[in-house]
Parts: structure tokens; sequence; C-alpha cells
């Protein structure tokens, strides 16, 4: 098998995939978790502005889950077909979700009718919670595995069995992630009366989040069996859990320290933490079988050829710092508070 | 219903509302670049006017083409997972490129041309509206790429058998520029010029018509017509040119496309036309040896027929397959003649005098969306029953785990969101047409000192 730096080609696109997956998680998250807070906000302006904050940002943050799911179908066909296939329902519902989210930002401010704009802004809302929703619901499948026979046939549930009380657990939590991720990027975007109101959101946020994330780590550890197997046999990896620990436990404290900034960089790593951990937990496994672990999809049944992983990879080299660029070119012309203006949603 | 063939209503539903967006993204990308490089060039503040104008409408059409896009992206793997599998090393690469390469510089790029105008200088503003229209073009490049390998599968191999079995790239570069790649991906674009510069007449024509914005819509109206009227000519050329590699490729979508059965005779050429698949004849206006002319420039030279083939492995609906190629061909010509007259009297400076003649450009624009959709139906259609040409049959690369009610579900849910749409868009576009590029009140100059 072909390696660079002595690491296989699938295990480099394993880390690929995942770094886009935490590119996504961390940048969709402030902005599906600002959508979360919406009807919390009481006035027009103020909705219009924490929609703004996001405006010329959102379109851009949401490549990250298309070249991720690119990645996916080009580096693990297998995992792509079997996973979407698996989880049919959720899925349509998660890419409905995302159509209504985006005609909402889009339309929302279009016309000043009472009706329309409060129709909108529930919309909006429910949308943002609901996908944030379904992506922890998703996370929690996998990890549970999927019950897979023969030539990785799902033999599963077809309409509601991916709602299980483990599921629904990372699902809340996975919102209460996003959304103190979005209170914390308002934050560096608002000013006056809806930056205070936001402080005192976010205090409240961060008590879901910690409740909701505390309950969800006891139950993997009760009833995940062999979550932590892992770790016994390499116990250097405890290091990621501790990381993750600590990055937690630093928001509320650079949060109450006003360091917005840094608790957004902070949160940001919290998430990146929480899908290494996972990524390490199931490596080189991508997706469980419950039948019988010798039908599980792995990074090396469900890889593309060698050639075409080293393509992509080389495609990988050219891009991403492109890519980067773009990033930095637009988030320094869009650096500080929002200012509404003519072009403004 | 079985969930084949929900799977394939739902995928032909799905990819049609979508290609109704982009095409016009990316011809109004490209006239966007136009307008705004005339305004940098000689600081006339209408162009500038006009380039905010169309930009607001564009907003409105890539943002709608971004979220139907997400869908399509998915959509292999939730209906077409046997398909995935079997093409995923190939596909990979080209769909890893059209995200990293096409869609990350579009979007990054957006923000700017559609938020920035007051935060950078002109020319950076100029740079954003070249980026996303050549991260449009790009899109376009890689996915017909990928369509065009399996209509055409060129630098691969087979490996694996049975439900295993999967095609592995060989050689990228063949398979980037498999036979009918090149050919397609000119068509598609000069698809896209033109439905973009037929929505510009469109709009312009009718504000010529009503005497509203008269002067910018004359210097919009005849950045279209050029546009318009060099694609439209050219588009025969590459349309005969993927004609001729359909021929070599495809030879069975070829008879399909002109209701030609006989295993091997000289072949005719339909300008319209009925296929009685039964009785196997076509009832129509004709050029005798037509098509064994445009193929082998010579009229008596047989051409293969759909008899040649077994029946199970040809088009199984050739009327269509006919109906939809005559009408694109049809519109073809038609726009030909059209930007042609216009042309000429342009230069005859009696342009703007005829009324009939903008009432025609006001409906116009209706035209390339059809012919871009039949273009693609009569494409795939033609090549049934393959989902994968002479290797994976349509009926084996369809999700076999999802069954037809959860097809059916999401086909319900897919009608009514793009129902609801498909009326806000054209909701939104008519009321920004209605209100215009500048309120009337004031004249273009002193508008833009208000915004
Ligand atoms: C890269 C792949 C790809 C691309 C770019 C397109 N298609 Fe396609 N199309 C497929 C890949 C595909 C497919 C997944 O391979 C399908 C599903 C079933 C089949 O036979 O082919 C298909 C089927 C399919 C059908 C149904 C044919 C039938 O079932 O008889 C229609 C009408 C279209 N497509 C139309 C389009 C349009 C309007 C496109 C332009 C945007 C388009 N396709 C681009
Ligand atoms: C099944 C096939 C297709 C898939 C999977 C697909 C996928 C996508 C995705 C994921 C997006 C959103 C990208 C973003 O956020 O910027 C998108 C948008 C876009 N797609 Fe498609 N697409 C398909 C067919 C096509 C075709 C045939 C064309 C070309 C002519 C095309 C041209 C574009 C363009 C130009 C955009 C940008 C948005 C717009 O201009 O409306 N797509 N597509
Ligand atoms: C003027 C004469 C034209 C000819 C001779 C022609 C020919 C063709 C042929 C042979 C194909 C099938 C290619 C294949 O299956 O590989 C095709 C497809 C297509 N055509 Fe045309 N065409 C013409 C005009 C147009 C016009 C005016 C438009 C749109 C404005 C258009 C849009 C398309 C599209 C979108 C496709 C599907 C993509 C593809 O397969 O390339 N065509 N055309």
């Amino acid at each position: 098998m072909e390696t660079f730096l002595g690491i296989d080609y699938p295990t480099l696109w394993y880390l690929v995939v995942g770094l886009l997956f935490s590119g996504y998680a961390i940048l969709e998250g402030f902005d599906y978790g600002a959508g979360s807070w919406h009807l919390f906000f009481r006035k027009d302006l103020s909705r219009r502005i924490a929609i703004n904050a996001i405006g010329p940002l959102w379109d851009a943050n949401q490549v990250w889950l298309i070249i991720g799911a690119g990645a996916l179908f080009a580096g693990f066909p297998v995992m792509y077909a079997t996973m979407l296939s698996a989880m049919y329902v959720p899925f349509m519902l998660f890419l409905m979700l995302l159509v209504l989210r985006s005609s909402a930002i889009k339309f929302r401010s279009a016309e000043d009718m009472l009706w329309w704009r409060k129709t909108w802004d529930i919309i909006y809302f429910v949308s943002n919670t609901l996908i944030s929703f379904l992506l922890g619901v998703v996370l929690a499948n996998i990890l549970q595995g999927f019950e897979l026979g023969e030539n990785y046939s799902y033999k599963g549930g077809m309409f509601f069995s991916f709602l299980n009380p483990y599921a629904i657990m990372v699902g809340l939590t996975t919102v209460s992630l996003f959304m103190t991720q979005g209170a914390i990027f308002l934050l560096l975007k608002t000013e006056g009366r809806l930056h205070a109101r936001l402080t005192f959101l976010l205090k409240k946020g961060m008590i879901f989040f910690i409740v909701s994330f505390a309950a969800t780590s006891l139950y993997t550890l009760v009833f995940l069996p062999g979550v932590t197997d892992k770790f016994k046999e390499n116990p250097v990896f405890f290091i990621i859990p501790v990381l993750a620990f600590l990055a937690v436990a630093n928001v509320p404290r650079l949060v109450s320290k006003k360091k917005y900034a840094y608790a957004l960089i902070f949160s940001s790593l919290t998430m990146a933490f929480l899908l290494m951990l996972v990524a390490f937990q199931l490596y080189p496994v991508l997706l469980p079988s419950t039948i019988d672990p010798e039908y599980s999809v792995t990074i090396y049944n469900a890889a593309s050829s060698q050639k075409s992983l080293g393509i992509m990879l080389t495609i990988v080299a050219i891009g991403s710092p492109l890519l980067a660029g773009y990033f930095l070119f637009l988030y320094k012309t869009f650096h500080g508070k929002v200012k509404l203006d003519d072009t403004s949603y | 219903m079985d969930t084949e063939i929900l799977a394939r209503i739902q995928f032909a539903f799905t990819i049609a509302f979508h290609y109704i967006y982009p095409p016009l993204s990316i011809g109004l990308g490209l006239i966007m670049v136009f307008m705004e490089g005339m305004y940098l060039k000689t600081g006339n503040k209408q162009y500038e006017v006009l380039t905010r104008f169309w930009l607001k409408i564009f907003a409105i059409t890539f943002g709608i083409g971004v979220a139907t896009g997400i869908i399509m992206e998915f959509e292999f793997g939730t209906n077409w997972s046997v398909y995935s599998r079997y093409v995923g090393d190939i596909f990979g690469s080209a769909l890893a490129a059209e995200g990293l390469f096409a869609f990350g510089l579009e979007s990054a790029f957006l923000g700017i041309l559609l938020f920035g105008w007051n935060r950078v200088s002109p020319k950076v503003h100029f740079i954003s509206t070249i980026g996303v229209f050549l991260g449009s073009m790009f899109s376009a490049v890689w996915i017909v790429v990928a369509n065009s390998w399996q209509q055409t599968p060129a630098g691969y191999h087979i490996v694996g058998e049975g439900l295993n079995a999967r095609a592995e790239v060989t050689d990228f570069w063949a398979m980037v520029f498999n036979p009918s790649s090149v050919d397609r991906i000119i068509h598609v674009w000069q698809g896209a010029f033109l439905a973009g510069a037929f929505l510009v007449l469109s709009v312009h024509a009718y504000y010529l018509l009503n005497g509203r914005y008269v002067e910018i819509s004359k210097k919009a109206f005849k950045i279209a017509l050029g546009l318009a009227t060099v694609i439209s000519l050219t588009q025969l050329v590459s349309g005969h040119s993927s004609a001729d590699g359909v021929a070599k490729n495809q030879p069975a979508k070829l008879a399909a496309m002109e209701g030609h059965y006989e295993e091997s005779a000289p072949a005719d050429l339909y300008l319209f036309g009925w296929v009685n698949d039964e009785a196997q004849e076509v009832t129509g206006i004709k050029v005798p040896g037509g098509l064994s002319f445009l193929v082998h420039q010579d009229f008596e030279e047989p051409v293969t027929g759909l008899n040649a083939f077994p029946k199970e492995d040809r088009p199984g609906q050739v009327n269509a397959v006919f109906q939809f190629y005559h009408i694109m061909i049809s519109i073809g010509m038609f726009l030909i003649g059209l930007t042609l007259y216009a042309s000429y009297l342009w230069w005859r400076g009696t342009l703007f005098n005829k009324k009939w003649l903008l009432r025609i450009f006001a409906f116009s624009v209706l035209l390339p969306q059809i012919a871009n959709q039949v273009g693609w139906f009569a494409a795939e259609m033609g090549r049934q029953p393959w989902i994968v040409y002479g290797h994976l049959r349509t009926s084996e690369g369809f999700s076999q785990e999802v069954s037809s009610n959860q097809i059916l579900f999401s086909l319900i849910l897919f009608l009514v969101v793009y129902t609801i749409l498909f009326l806000l868009f054209l909701y939104s576009v008519n009321k920004k047409i209605k209100h215009g590029p500048y309120d009337e009140a004031k004249n273009p100059d002193e508008f833009l000192k208000y915004v």
C-alpha cells in the first residue's frame, strides 16, 4: 500500500475528511447556533442584525459541508453510499431543512409585512435547530453502529429507527454546543442592547450545554460498550478527552472575562477535540456493523483505489492553500460589527 | 410503483429543477463581467447601475442554485448507492476538484460580490465578480466531466464482480478528456450563456416596450444581443460536434434521436415527426438521407439503427428522445434566426424601432431554458437502459435498501418545498424587475448618490 510520511493513503484521506467535517462543525456551528437563538430576540431590528451577522459568510461556510460530503464520496464511496441509503429519512429531512433555511435567510427581509417576517423567523429558527439536532443524531447512529449484513446491505428499520434515546441525547448536545458557539459569535458581531441581551442568553445557553454534555458523556461511558477500549490500548491518547474537557471548561471562564474572541477559539477547539475523540475511537472503522464486525465498513474496504486517492491528495494539496486564501480574504473584508446598508438582507 | 421508477422520477425532477438556476447564474455572471468591466473602463455610472441591478437577480438565482445543488450531491448516495460504489473511484476526483476549485472560489467571492460594494475598492469588487463567474464555469466542467464519463467511459478498468464490481481510474487525463466531455462542456456552457443573455434581453425589451429606463436598457440590450448572436451560431457547431460524437460512441442513442430503426440503412433527418415505436415508423417532414450526410458526408452511407441492438440494450422511450432532441434543435435554429435578424437591424440602426421584435424578445427568455432542459432529457434518456454506458444498468444502480415508501415520502416533500421555492423565485424576480434598476423619479447619477 502506498504511503506518505509513513501514513497510508486511506488514513490520510480519513484525516482530510475529518478536518473538513471539523471545519464544517465549527463554521456552520456558529451559523446554525445563531439561528437557534433567533426567536429569543424580540425586536425585528435585532433579528435582522443577527441574520446579517452571518450574511456574507454563511454561503462560504456551507461549502465545508459540500466539500466534506464530496470528499467522503471521493475517498470512501462505500461509506458514502451505505450511510446515505441506510439513513435515507434523516438525510432527506436534513436536506429539505437546508433548503428552507437558505430560503429564510434570502426572503425574510424582502418584505415588510409582519406575518411574512414572523413566518420566516419561525422557519429559520426551526430549521437551524433541527439541522443541528439531526447532525448529532446521525453521529450517534454511527457510533452505535448500523445493522449491516453482507455487501454492506442495511437490514435495519426504515423510518424512525434512527431516533433512539442516545441519538436524541447527542442531538440535543449538538444543539447546545452550536448555540454556545453561535451566541459567542454574535457577541463579536453586535453592540448595544442586542449585545447585552446576548450576554444574558449565553449564560443560559452554557448551562444547557454543560448539563447535556455531562449527561451524554455519562451515558456514553455506561451504555456504549467498548468506547474506552482504544484508550486502554493507547493511554497516550487520553490526552484527547483531557484536552476536550479543558477546552469546555475554558469557555465559561473566557466568557465571564468578556474575552469573546478567545472564547470562540476555545469553543471551536471543543468541537474539534470531540470529533477527534469520535474519529480516534472508530478508526479504522467508519461504520460499525452491529450484526458482525466482519461486515463493518472500514477505511480500507470503503476506500477508492490507491491511484485515485493519490490524485485526490494532490488536488487537496493544490486546492487547500487557495481555499485558505479565499477564506482569509473574506473574513478580513467582513471583520467587525454588523452595519446594515443597502446591500444587507 | 417500484423503487427504481420512483428513484428515477425523483432524480429527474430534482436535477431538472436545479438546472433552471445554474445556467442563469453562469450566463448572468458573464454579462455582469462585461457590464462591470465597461464601468471600470469608461467610468460611466450607467454601467454601474446595470451591474447592481443584475446582481440582485443573480443573487436569487445563485442562492436557489446552491440550495438545490446540495440536494443533488447527496442524492447519489441516498438513491443510487450501488451506482455510487461503482463510480466512486472515478467521480471522486472530479467531485473533489469541483468542491475545492469551483465551489470554494464561487462561494467565498460571492460574499464580497453581494455585500462588498461599500467595503472594497471597485477593482477588488470586479475581481470578485470574475471569481464568482469563473467558479460557476468550473462547477459546470467537473460535473459534466463526471456525467460524460458515464456516457462514454474511458481511462478505467473494472475490478471485482457482481455487487462488488466497480470502476477504477487507470488514467486520470483519459478519464477527464473522455470522448464526449469537451464537446459537451462547451455545449453546456453555451447553453448557459444563452439562458443568461436571453433573460437580460427579455427584461430590457420589456422596459423598452414600456418606455422605462430607455437609455440603460439600450446599452444592456446591445451587450446581451452581441453575446447571444455569437453564441447561438457557435452552439450549432458544438451541437453538431456532439452529434458526431454520439454517432461514434453511442449509436443506439443517435438512432433514437432520429427514430432510425433499420439495422443498417441510409438514415433520414427529420425537421418534425412522430415516432410509432410499435410499427417502427416515423411520420414527419424529412430530408431523405440527411442523417447519413451529417454523419458521413454521404447521403447513401448506412447508419446503424435501433434494430442492430437487442431490445434490452436500447432506449425504451424512442419517441420521447426524438421529440426532446428535435425541440432543442428547433429552438436553436429559431434563436439563430432571431439574433441574426436583430443584429442586422442593429447594424442598420433601426433595432429599437420594431415593437413586434421587442415583444418576441420579451418572451424569448423561456426558449433557452426549454432547450437546456430537453437537451439533457434527450441525452439522459437516450443513454438508457445504461446508467454507466455499456457496463451498469439503471435497474442495477439504485439503492436496494431503500423502500418505495421512503422515496414516495421524499418525493412529496420535494414537490411541496420546490413548488414553494419556485413561486418565491418568480415572485421576487418579478418584483425586482417591476421595481427596476433605480427610482425613476431620479436620474441614475442622482440615484447613485443615495446608495
Ligand atoms: C454526474 C452525473 C449527472 C449529471 C451532471 C446529470 N445527470 Fe441526469 N442522471 C444521472 C446523472 C447525472 C444519473 C444518476 O446517472 C441518472 C439517474 C438514473 C439514470 O439512469 O441516470 C440520471 C438520470 C436523469 C434523468 C432520468 C432519465 C430516465 O430515468 O429515463 C433525467 C431526465 C436527467 N438525468 C436529467 C438531467 C439534467 C436535466 C441534468 C442537467 C443538469 C442532468 N441530468 C445532469
Ligand atoms: C447531479 C449533478 C449535480 C450535482 C451533484 C450538483 C451539485 C451542486 C452543489 C452541491 C452546489 C452548491 C455549491 C455551492 O454552495 O457553491 C451546486 C451549485 C451549482 N451547480 Fe450544480 N450540481 C449538479 C449539476 C449541475 C450541472 C449539470 C451544472 C452545470 C451546468 C451545475 C452548475 C452549478 C453551478 C453554476 C452552481 C452554483 C450555483 C448557481 O449558479 O446556481 N450543476 N451544484
Ligand atoms: C442548434 C442546434 C443544436 C444541435 C445540433 C444540438 C445537438 C445536441 C446533441 C447531439 C446533444 C446530445 C449530446 C450527448 O448526448 O452526448 C445535445 C445535448 C444538449 N443540448 Fe444541444 N444542440 C443544439 C442546440 C442547443 C441549444 C440552443 C441549447 C440550449 C440553449 C442546447 C442545450 C443542450 C443541453 C443542455 C444538452 C445536454 C448536455 C449535453 O449532453 O451536452 N442545445 N445537443
